[in-house]
């Protein structure tokens, strides 16, 4: 299949997908390269798709085609310790309406969907195969090496999908090393629940979703946290949790789920449902810092594979991102053809236009979050105390009470200074605000 | 719950060859074997204080990969098509 293409996607994620649909529409000739049976098949997330103008120009009024599963019109951030947990709990039924502000959703059906729509704009889909390296000629990009026989394919461009362990990125030499210490594992179950159950249970009117996070205990004190989200009849619950602190604390990501699953808050909201699968992913949490170099000569790296993640603690957000970014360098690479000049130059495009939208303005603006996130009080002090102080504030034991700041002096003594917690509160106010 | 159970459920297409391959020798100089706990599987289990690795159910995630910093794991994606194959995700 020793073919030329104006532009090789590798990975139909969000962001290959998307890239491989905006460059389809404007009548390049576009192949979409996938490791998975189908697209979706290999991918995994938490599952909430949040408000994504890129994909409301691509495919208005999506909601009504795409396999989403809730509208998100509610919230919930819960501390947690082994006994007790301290939520807050938010919902606003105005998220609820056109163009909502999320939806759950599962991506073996998602990607597929999406990548039909690629499809359907005549990107040609090339799924079951994958991509062990790039081709060059005189120090450029010109084309994949699939593992098929005379599996060579070339292109003026290649854009790089291929998520978060993105093995080309390191073959293109765009990114230099990968540490642990940027990356997160994250192990996921599925599990059916009947959709009037869930209702019930999380306080939702039929189709409406609830996203919830976990710190805390869930972890052991380490850095990640749990989600859990609503889908139409099932559950997708699971940690996330740092490489470098799974090694250093010597526990089992899975092993984590299970205990997080024993929690009491969570057993009885996870009463009687079954298992349907399981799965586990990569999340690039590195920030800004940890980013590879965008692009090369005949080469752009999008979503994932480009660490274009945003993670504050309360969200996770990545497929926005990714959608946003294979946008742009489809926009990239149109201009480039245009102008018949694919090198790193003209590419560069690609980053003016990221600096432009929130993918990066984001990524910028929270540069200190990665920072912040890394902090173990966040995780095992701070719910501890958060939980400790609303235990001896409910608590009612014939002692007389004491005002509520000496609650908390009570909770904090011994186990952080004032001058440390201020400290901590200003460098959150920093990075957050 | 064990990971077998958990899996039961999942699809699988499994090739005849392994994706990974552990030189377990470089394990033996490995202190902290990051490999053990950041697996979402337990591919990587510590038998008789050596490491043994199976590859069957890899969900494919490439932590192990990220995470060995001996340069003990040959990792590669499974052929096209095989390997794991997710109905929800
Ligand atoms: C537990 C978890 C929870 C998350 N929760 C959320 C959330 O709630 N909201 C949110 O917005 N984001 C969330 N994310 C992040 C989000 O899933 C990612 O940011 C997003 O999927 C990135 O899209 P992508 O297209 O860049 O990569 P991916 O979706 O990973 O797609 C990469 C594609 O490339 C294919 N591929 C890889 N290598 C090759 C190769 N060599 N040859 C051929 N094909 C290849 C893969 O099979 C895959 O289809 C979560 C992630 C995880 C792990
Ligand atoms: S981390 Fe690498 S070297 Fe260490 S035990 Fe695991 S596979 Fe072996
Ligand atoms: S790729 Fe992921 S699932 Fe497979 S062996 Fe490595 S850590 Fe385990």
């Amino acid at each position: 299949m020793t073919e030329k293409f104006d532009a090789v996607v590798v990975g139909a994620g969000p962001a290959g997908a998307t890239a491989a649909l905006v460059l389809a529409q404007a009548g390049l000739k576009v192949a979409l390269v996938e490791r998975g049976e189908t697209p979706g098949a290999k991918n995994m997330s938490g599952g909430a798709l949040y408000y994504s103008e890129v994909l409301h120009k691509l495919v208005p009024d999506f909601w009504h085609e795409a396999p989403v599963e809730r509208y998100i019109t509610r919230h919930t951030t819960t501390f947690l310790t082994p006994t007790a947990s301290l939520s807050l709990d938010f919902k606003d039924t105005d998220f609820g309406h056109p163009p909502y502000n999320g939806f759950t959703l599962l991506r073996a059906k998602f990607d597929r969907w999406y990548a039909q729509k690629a499809q359907q704009a005549g990107a040609l889909l090339i799924p079951e195969t994958v991509v062990d390296d790039l081709l060059w000629a005189d120090g450029k990009v010109v084309g994949i090496k699939t593992r098929r026989d005379e599996g060579e394919l070339y292109a003026d461009v290649v854009i790089v999908a291929d998520g978060a362990n993105s093995l080309l990125a390191e073959k293109a030499r765009l990114r230099d090393k990968t540490s642990p210490a940027d990356f997160a594992v994250a192990a996921k179950e599925l599990l059916a629940l009947p959709r009037r159950t869930i209702e019930e249970r999380f306080n939702l009117s039929p189709d409406e979703g609830v996203a919830s996070e976990f710190v805390g205990s869930c972890t052991e004190g380490i850095q990640g946290g749990a989600f859990l989200y609503t889908n139409k009849a099932s559950i997708s619950i699971g940690i996330v949790a740092n490489l470098n602190r799974l090694r250093e604390s010597k526990l089992s990501i899975a092993e984590l789920l299970d205990s997080f699953k024993e929690h009491p808050v969570l057993k009885e909201l996870l009463k009687g449902a079954t298992i349907k699968e399981y799965s586990g992913h990569l999340i690039p949490e590195g920030g800004l810092k940890a980013m590879p170099r965008l692009y090369g000569d005949g080469i752009i790296l999008v979503g994932d594979a480009a660490g274009l993640v945003y993670s504050t603690g309360l969200v996770l957000e990545g497929m926005n991102f990714a959608i946003a970014s294979g946008f742009a360098a489809a926009e990239a690479a149109k201009k480039a053809r245009q102008a018949g000049d694919f090198s790193k130059k003209s590419l560069a495009y690609y980053e003016t236009l990221l600096n432009g939208s929130f993918v990066l303005q984001d990524l910028k603006n929270f540069r200190r979050t990665p920072g912040l996130l890394a902090k173990s009080r966040l995780y095992e002090l701070y719910p501890a105390l958060a939980c400790g102080t609303a235990h001896r504030l409910f608590r009612v034991d014939g002692q007389p009470r004491k005002r509520w700041l000496a609650l908390v002096k009570d909770e904090m003594r011994g186990r952080i200074s004032l001058l440390q917690a201020v400290k901590d509160i200003i460098k959150a106010w920093r990075a957050l605000l | 719950m064990i990971i077998e159970d958990k899996l039961r459920q999942t699809r699988f297409s499994v090739d005849e060859v392994p994706h990974i391959r552990v030189n377990s020798e470089v394990c033996q100089d490995c202190a902290d074997k990051p490999c053990l706990y950041v697996c979402p599987v337990q591919n990587y289990t510590l038998k008789d204080g050596e490491v043994t690795f199976i590859w069957h159910s890899c969900v494919e995630c490439g932590a192990c990969r990220i995470a060995c910093l001996k340069g003990a794991i040959d990792w590669s994606y499974p052929r096209g098509g095989f390997g794991v194959c997710l109905r929800y995700g």
